[in-house]
């Protein structure tokens, strides 16, 4: 990959980890506080949302009249649209340990690189738990159909 | 309400939404962390640098951003070791089972209307929801 492929995924990283820091979302306080709707609820993660999806939205309408992508053949978007068991029990396991932290896996990253121990804690955590799923849950008996289904679809979530 | 920083928050978003689709132009790919984050622990991963680079990046600029802004980190609440364990063994469990995480499914996937990507995120939110529910306001736990 050219330097300037790795220089643009570079600032990718930056702008949305900035994005994260300007938000409010490195601190897992403002999560828990959309996520406390009967309690002292603060909308701010909702607006997050919103203007994330709104810039994209346009955004992913018109990067997608391109052939390719600048530094790449083809573009790499999932293509799966089967709303499986995996999808919405895997979606759940993650709102629990979402609610429960205040953090998930971006914020989480940023934190830990501004030395916060509760997020390194959170990362080491969550790194382990991505290899019990890859090694013990997805290598399980009947598994290996159901990754390699799982895996098409896994590209790039 | 008056914790409601809106501004901020959509000022911010724009900027994750910016990031996403400055991935998208010059790499064609979703700016999915836990994706990108779970791909670096498989040996079958072709596209190692670009997932290295951009999450470098955001390391990076938590690093620096500290150092700038420490309040930006500063949370007036956080969860106690045991529950942050169970925590992040539920979050890398779940985002690889259910193939994505807030800004894989709820950022990138929303804004392409995938039913995949809506269904998750409803779920995620809702789970999330009723996880603080339960620990706040029937457990009566932490703060």
């Amino acid at each position: 990959m050219s330097a300037k492929a790795n220089l643009a995924a570079f600032a990718g990283g930056v702008m949305f980890a900035a994005g994260l820091i300007v938000s409010g979302m490195t601190k897992p306080s403002k999560v828990v506080g959309f996520l406390d709707v009967f309690g002292r609820w603060d909308p701010s993660l909702g607006l997050v949302m919103v203007g994330a999806i709104g810039v994209h939205f346009v955004a992913y309408r018109l990067v997608r009249r391109r052939s390719a992508p600048i530094f790449g053949k083809t573009f790499h978007i999932p293509s799966r649209t089967d709303i499986d068991t995996r999808l919405w029990t895997g979606a759940a396991i993650f709102g629990v340990g979402w609610g429960l932290a205040g953090y998930c896996p971006g914020p989480a990253l940023v934190a830990s690189g501004a030395g916060i121990s509760s997020a390194l804690i959170f990362v080491a955590a969550m790194t382990i738990g991505m290899m019990i799923e890859r090694h013990v849950i997805g290598a399980s008996a009947s598994g290996i159909a159901r990754r390699s289904i799982a895996d098409r679809g896994r590209r790039n979530p | 309400m008056h914790d409601f920083t809106p501004t901020a928050a959509l000022i911010g978003g724009g900027l994750i939404g910016a990031a996403a689709s400055l991935v998208l132009l010059t790499h064609g790919k979703v700016a999915g962390v836990s994706g990108l984050y779970g791909g670096l622990l498989r040996r079958d991963t072709t596209d190692l640098a670009f997932r290295i680079w951009f999450l470098s990046g955001m390391v990076l600029t938590g690093f620096v951003g500290s150092a700038i802004f420490p309040s930006a980190f500063a949370s007036s609440w956080n969860a106690n070791m045991p529950a942050l364990v169970v925590a992040g063994l539920l979050v890398g469990v779940g985002t690889q089972i259910g193939t994505g995480c807030t800004s894989g499914h709820g950022v990138c996937g929303v804004s392409r209307l995938s039913l995949r990507s809506l269904v998750a995120t409803l779920t995620f939110v809702l789970a999330g929801m009723f996880t603080v529910f339960v620990v706040r306001h029937v457990l009566g736990g932490s703060q």
